[in-house]
């Protein structure tokens, strides 16, 4: 997909809102007083509708009523570029891609709760990297879920690459070690660890965590050089909670925001960003191979708001 | 965030006069505070609208009762009208008068279908003949893990061979449950976006020819915004007759069960509340309300405590508290009973506000420290366990010998039985945690 393809896939889901923005930011220049309270209804409505949270929301709206009395905006178009310019230059601050240096190992640990998309972001990921000529070993640290390792060793397949695997319910921990030694006795390439998703209020789980990346700094020094929470775009305001909880237990490195081909903004990420300064690093548009694409902070917003 | 709804709207109502009477403006400034926790616990932003404008109605104009204060009177009327929307429908399942009944499991991905399809399994299987299918031939392995799952809890689940095609497995496994006898049939669906409409219309197909008693939309705690787009599209494509909302047992707020209810207009059928097979309950419309307003849920804790613990011994241990008499064999009867509860982990998560408490964090819930602890107070003797006291170097020694752990360990669980004793003294001195205390002693 070219990248004005995936630019347009994340702007079809935002249509409506787009329309509806547009409608009523060209009232406002017709009828200033009476549509003012309304307008700022709308508008409040349509950031809250991307997830953006009521604070930052507020903090917003906030900003363009000010700037209206001190008649610095006199159209809709400058409305527009406030707000857009308002969350780029936030999501600007994040905006750097995953670089993988070649010819060293380089571990990448996928964490996320349930159920957001990290084998398949995993599978997606094997791919995106293979094209720019990295060879990709993966590691099925998730034995907890039923199939879990069955799933990967699909996306294994579809891309030829080795699934490091143990029986369901062995130790992660032990897993990553097995992986860990192939690196030692040569292996130079991308490691990808699965681990099992869990929800970041289970401590035992997220000390189950700690340990397997333990493990991976014993067994290699540096590893693991990244670590990925997957978010489902879907997610409301608890995303910020988890993000800060995941970042907090086990050092998150960068974000993969997933399922942004379906009606969600995932606006809760400019939150994120805002708040821990966690870059996103991919963005996942469906679940096809070609379906993961590096974030791109202006697509990103020209998507939530143009 | 605040915590607690109630105290926020203390601060606000002690700046506004006229107490004795709920006027518009101790109402309006009440209601913004609302608003912004619904908006925050992800409440679609029309619902919200719709929802602060009812309370306003109801609200102005009435008399502040005695007993409380006008922020809890606001919240109460506020609580009340979250139970009365999010309730009221009966929310059982529906098995109709075909056979098998046909239950369709329907959602988005990774919202917990699966998981769903097996602990609804195995909660009907206590009174019907149940079988599962997995018409999931998308995601790689999905049917697999069905079949494990299956497996676990004694459920047989159809094995589609070398079938891929979703409605030829969906017919399938039916006339094979309808030879086994099965009362009950699963189908757990593959994930879908609402939008994809290739998928979509596989689901109308598979739904015209199976004729399902119940179509049950799975929907994720944590969803957004976003939830009503989704629940409403495939309410107006598919139609469905409840919901299961998933991962309940996460810190999300759960706004979307609001959402989902006010614009799809279906009853909330049950929660899942764990990964594991048992973790289904029926879904409780007030403490979704409390939940929701971020009032934490200290109901399924009193309730859970109830189930396990009787009214007698409970009476005999608040006795005890009351007169400090709480002994160390005391302590370890009350762990074990909070064992039959569930885990560490779930008790305190159900605890307001204790989730996030920090001292707590580094308290990681162990449930092999309640093995270890019960076998230390077992190699004491009687004497040792009704007087702490006692309890010196040598003693201390000779416990842990006899228990099979360190000096240390029992060094520590004296420390926390007299810091637990500290706390009943204090507790004591307090009111209002009296009928919690019946309950759950801790």
């Amino acid at each position: 997909m070219s990248k004005d393809g995936i630019l347009e896939k994340l702007k079809s889901g935002m249509a409506k809102t787009r329309n509806l923005l547009a409608k009523n930011l060209d009232h406002l220049v017709f009828d200033k007083k009476e549509l003012d309270k309304e307008l700022f209804d709308e508008l409040e409505e349509l950031l809250i509708a991307a997830d953006l949270g009521p604070q930052f929301v507020q903090d917003l709206i906030n900003d363009v009523r000010d700037r209206l009395t001190r008649k610095e905006l006199q159209n809709t178009v400058q409305i527009k570029n406030v707000l857009q310019e308002r969350m780029a230059a936030i999501l600007r601050q994040i905006d750097r891609p995953l670089i993988i240096p070649a010819g060293q190992p380089f571990v990448i640990m996928v964490v996320g709760v349930n159920g957001s998309g990290k084998t398949t972001t995993i599978g997606k990921l094997t791919g995106l990297l293979q094209k720019s000529g990295h060879e990709v070993m993966l590691v099925a640290g998730d034995t907890f879920r039923a199939a879990a390792i069955e799933q990967l060793e699909v996306w294994g397949n579809r891309t030829g690459v080795t699934v490091v695997k143990q029986n369901a319910n062995a130790d992660p921990a032990a897993v990553v070690f097995d992986a860990l030694g192939k690196v030692k006795s040569g292996y130079n390439g991308v490691v990808i660890v699965d681990t099992a998703g869990r929800l970041h209020t289970r401590v035992n789980l997220m000390e189950e965590l700690k340990k397997v990346k333990r493990i991976m700094g014993r067994e290699l020094a540096g590893a693991p050089q990244e670590i990925l929470l997957v978010l489902d775009a879907t997610t409301g305001q608890n995303a910020v909670i988890q993000a800060k909880t995941f970042q907090k237990e086990i050092g998150v490195t960068g974000i993969v925001l997933t399922k942004l081909d379906g009606t969600a903004k995932g606006g809760v990420v400019v939150r994120i960003a805002g708040e821990l300064g966690l870059p996103v690093r991919y963005i996942g548009v469906g679940e096809g191979m070609d379906d993961l694409r590096s974030f791109n902070s202006s697509d990103f917003v020209s998507a939530l708001l143009d | 965030m605040f915590e607690n709804l109630s105290e926020k709207l203390e601060s606000i109502f002690k700046k506004l006069r006229g107490r004795g009477v709920l006027n518009e403006e101790s109402v309006g400034a009440a209601l913004k505070e609302i608003r912004i926790a619904l908006l925050e616990a992800d409440v679609n932003f029309k619902v919200v609208k719709d929802f602060t404008e009812d309370v306003r109605i109801r609200a102005i104009g009435r008399e502040v009762i005695d007993s409380i204060t006008p922020g809890q009177q606001v919240v109460k009327i506020v609580h009340e009208r979250l139970v009365d929307l999010m309730g009221g429908v009966s929310a059982h399942i529906k098995f109709g008068s075909h056979i098998p009944a046909v239950i369709m499991l329907v959602g988005l991905q990774g919202c917990g279908k699966t998981t769903t399809a097996v602990k609804l399994a195995r909660l009907l299987s206590r009174e019907k003949k149940v079988c599962l299918v997995s018409a999931d031939v998308y995601r790689p392995a999905a049917r697999e893990q069905l079949a494990v799952l299956g497996r676990q809890i004694n459920v047989s689940v159809f094995a589609a061979e070398n079938l891929n095609d979703p409605l030829e497995i969906c017919l399938q496994a039916i006339e094979q449950a309808r030879r086994d006898g099965c009362e009950v049939i699963i189908i757990d669906t593959a994930g879908r976006l609402h939008i994809d409409e290739p998928l979509m219309d596989e689901l109308k197909k598979i739904k015209l020819k199976v004729n399902p008693a119940e179509i049950i939309y799975v929907a994720d705690a944590m969803t957004g915004q976003d939830a009503v787009n989704v629940g409403s599209k495939f309410n107006e494509l598919i139609g469905i007759d409840g919901v299961i909302m998933t991962k309940m047992d996460g810190d999300a707020r759960g706004g979307a069960a609001l959402s989902l209810k006010a614009v799809v207009g279906k009853p909330i059928k049950f929660v899942g509340i764990g990964e594991k097979v048992d973790a289904l309950e029926v879904f409780h419309p007030e403490r979704m309300a409390s939940r929701i307003l971020g009032m934490g849920d200290i109901l399924s804790l009193v309730e859970k405590a109830q189930a396990v613990i009787d009214e007698k011994t409970a009476l005999l241990l608040e006795k005890k508290i009351r007169k400090n008499d709480f002994s160390l064999e005391d302590f370890r009867n009350q762990i074990t009973q909070i064992k039959k509860m569930g885990s560490l982990q779930d008790i305190l998560g159900m605890i307001p506000g204790l989730g996030k408490m920090k001292a707590l964090k580094g308290l990681q819930p162990d449930d092999s420290e309640i093995v270890k602890v019960a076998a230390i107070i077992d190699s004491m003797t009687k004497k040792e366990r009704f007087n702490y006291q006692i309890i010196d170097g040598r003693r201390r020694k000779r416990i842990a010998a006899g228990s099979g752990t360190s000096v240390q360990d029992v060094n520590r669980l004296l420390k926390n039985y007299a810091e637990m004793k500290k706390m009943m003294k204090k507790y004591n001195q307090k009111e209002g945690v009296k009928s919690l205390m019946r309950n759950f002693p801790f």
